[in-house]
C-alpha cells in the first residue's frame, strides 16, 4: 500500500496508505484528509482537487494532461509549475513516499 | 451544537451533510439512517467506470468506515424511516427503534420511475440507480448482446455509450422528439444524436412502448405502438425519477414534486430541512420551485444546511452544474439552461468542442458544453458573479468568455 503524505498550508501533514490504482485525490476523500473538495468525483470536471507535488516528486508523477492543463488554469490558488489535479495522479509503488502540498483554498 | 441530528438517507447529500456538521464543531449525536446495505457511495460512476470495471466497489465509497467511525457519525444502514413524529420530534423506523432529533434532515433522494406495461417485470428488464442494480447490470452486460434502453435522458445515453463500448447492438427508445429533451438545448441533443449514432447506437423518438415481449419468464423484446417489436435480451428502463418525498407528506410537510424547502432549505417545519434529489426549492438561477438532481445540488445543499445548523445560515444560491460522460465526450452545463428560448452555438470544430449559451426571456441562464472544461469553469464563474450577458454579446465575432468575465468585474 503506497503513502501519500498530505501537507496542510499551515505545515501538518498526514499520511496515507493509499490502495494502489486509487488517485491521490480519491486516496485523501476517502480517507477523510480535508483540504481536497474533488466537487465532480475524479472526472477532471472541477479543479478542486489541486495540489503541488513536492519538487522531490514531480518528475515521477507523470505528465499534465490536455484537459487537465486547462482545469489547472482555473484553480482557485494560483497555478504552480508544481501543480497538479489529484484526481489525475494514480497510486502505485513507485510513488510510495509521494509528498503533496495542499493549497489554501480549493474554491 | 450538543443536540442530536437525524438525516434521512445515505446518499451524496446525506453524507455530506453528516461530515460538514462535524466540520462546523457541532457535537451532539449526528445519525444517518439509509435503506441501503453498506456504507454511503457514489453514484456517478455506476452507469460509466463501474459497467466498465475500471472502479470496484471500495472505488466508489464517499468515505471509508474508518472516517465516519472517528468522526462518530453514526449509521444505521438497511433501516428505513416508518414515519416521522413530529410532535414528539423522533423518527419511527421499521425495525421498531425511535430516534430523537433535535433536527431532521430529509436526504430521501429519488427512485426510477417505473414503465407501466406488461412484461416490465420479465427478468432481463433493468433500471439503475443503486449499486444493487449496477451489480446485476455489470453481471448482464457480460452475457448480454442486445440491449434496448428505454428514455434518452442521461441515464440511457451513458449506458447506451457503455453497452456500445462493450460490443452490444443498442437501441435506444425515446418518447419524446430528441435526446435529453428535459434537460439541454436542441443544439445540443443534435451533437449527442450524432455521435451515438456513429457509435452504431439506433434511436426511435416519439417512441410509445406498449409491452415488453418474452419468453419462459424473460424479455425477448420491446413492443412500440406501431407494432414493432425491436428484439432485446437487456432492457434498460430510464425513464426518470420520483421524489421520495412520501414520509414527509404523510408527516404533513408540503410536497409538491419533492419536499418543499424555502431558500434556506428548511420545510415549514423549523426543526426539519430537506436537501438533494427529494428537495424542492426556490433557486435563484431558474423560475420557480426546482428539485435538481445532481451531485453539485446534493453536496452544495448539505454543506448550506450544515452551515445554518452551525449559525452561519445563508440562503442556497450556489451556481448549478452538471456533468455527463457519454463514451469520449465530456458534456457540462452551468446554470439551467432547460427552457433556453435563445441560444447561441460557438465551436471549435477542429478541436471537437462546443458551447451552447443559453438565455430565457432575455436573461443569460447558463452554458452547456462539450469536451471545454475550461469554458465550463468560466461559465460557472459569470454565473457566480451575475455578469449580464445578452445575445448579441455572445455571438459577436472574437466573443470569449474569460474576456466577457473580467470586463463584467471591472464594469462592477
Amino acid at each position: 500500500m503506497p503513502a501519500v503524505t498530505y501537507v496542510r498550508p499551515d505545515g501538518a501533514s498526514r499520511t496515507i496508505e493509499a490502495d494502489e490504482g486509487v488517485s491521490v485525490m480519491q486516496a485523501a476523500v476517502s480517507n477523510g484528509v480535508s483540504g481536497i473538495d474533488a466537487d465532480c468525483g475524479g472526472a477532471a470536471s472541477c479543479a478542486t482537487c489541486h495540489v503541488y507535488v513536492d519538487e522531490a516528486w514531480i518528475e515521477r508523477v507523470g505528465q499534465v494532461g490536455d484537459d487537465e492543463n486547462d482545469m489547472l488554469d482555473c484553480t482557485a490558488s494560483e497555478r504552480r509549475p508544481n501543480s497538479r489535479l489529484s484526481c489525475q495522479i494514480e497510486m502505485t509503488s513507485e510513488l510510495d513516499g509521494l509528498v503533496v502540498r495542499l493549497p489554501e483554498t480549493q474554491s | 451544537m450538543t443536540e442530536p441530528v437525524v438525516i434521512v438517507g445515505s446518499g451524496q447529500a446525506g453524507l455530506q451533510v453528516g461530515v460538514s456538521l462535524r466540520e462546523a464543531g457541532h457535537r451532539g449525536p449526528v445519525t444517518i439512517v439509509g435503506d441501503e446495505p453498506g456504507l454511503p457511495y457514489q453514484r456517478p460512476p455506476l452507469s460509466k467506470a463501474y459497467l466498465l470495471g475500471k472502479t470496484d466497489e471500495a472505488g466508489l465509497l464517499l468515505r471509508r468506515e474508518a472516517v465516519l467511525t472517528e468522526a462518530e457519525i453514526d449509521l444505521v444502514a438497511s433501516a428505513r424511516v416508518a414515519e416521522i413524529r413530529r410532535a414528539s420530534q423522533t423518527v419511527l423506523l421499521s425495525d421498531g427503534r425511535e430516534l430523537p432529533y433535535a433536527h431532521l434532515i430529509l436526504a430521501t433522494g429519488a427512485r426510477n420511475r417505473v414503465l407501466p406495461v406488461p412484461g416490465a417485470d420479465l427478468d432481463g428488464v433493468v433500471m439503475l440507480r443503486s449499486l444493487a442494480d449496477a451489480r446485476e447490470l455489470r453481471g448482464r452486460l457480460a452475457v448480454c448482446r442486445r440491449a434496448v434502453v428505454v428514455g434518452a435522458g442521461f441515464i440511457g445515453l451513458e449506458f447506451a455509450a457503455v453497452a456500445s463500448e462493450l460490443g452490444l447492438s443498442v437501441h435506444v427508445m425515446e418518447a419524446a422528439g430528441r435526446v435529453m429533451a428535459r434537460a439541454v438545448s436542441p443544439e445540443m441533443s443534435a451533437y449527442f444524436l450524432e455521435r451515438h449514432t456513429e457509435r452504431g447506437v439506433v434511436t426511435s423518438f416519439r417512441a410509445a412502448v406498449t409491452e415488453i415481449v418474452g419468453e419462459t419468464g424473460r424479455a425477448t423484446g420491446v413492443r412500440t405502438r406501431d407494432g414493432t417489436v425491436v428484439p432485446a435480451d437487456l432492457v434498460l428502463v430510464a425513464i426518470g425519477v420520483v421524489p421520495n418525498e412520501e414520509i414527509a407528506r404523510d408527516a404533513g410537510l408540503e410536497t409538491a414534486n419533492g419536499v418543499v424547502v424555502d431558500e434556506r432549505l428548511l420545510t415549514s417545519d423549523p426543526n426539519i430541512s430537506a436537501i438533494g434529489d427529494c428537495a424542492a426549492h426556490p433557486n435563484p438561477f431558474d423560475e420557480g420551485m426546482v428539485r435538481l438532481e445532481s451531485v453539485q445540488n446534493a453536496v452544495d445543499q448539505a454543506r448550506t444546511v450544515a452551515a445554518r445548523l452551525a449559525g452561519h445560515g445563508q440562503p442556497y444560491r450556489s451556481v448549478p452544474w452538471f456533468w455527463s460522460d457519454q463514451g469520449r465526450d465530456k458534456l457540462q452545463i452551468a446554470g439551467i439552461t432547460a427552457g433556453a428560448d435563445t441560444r447561441i452555438v460557438r465551436s471549435e470544430e477542429a478541436a471537437g468542442r462546443f458551447m451552447v449559451i443559453c438565455f430565457r426571456g432575455g436573461r443569460f441562464v447558463g452554458i452547456e458544453t462539450v469536451n471545454w472544461p475550461a469554458e465550463h469553469m468560466t461559465a460557472r464563474k459569470l454565473l457566480a458573479a451575475g455578469t449580464a450577458l445578452t445575445p448579441a454579446q455572445a455571438a459577436a465575432e472574437g466573443f470569449r468568455l474569460k474576456d466577457h468575465l473580467t470586463a463584467g468585474v471591472m464594469a462592477a
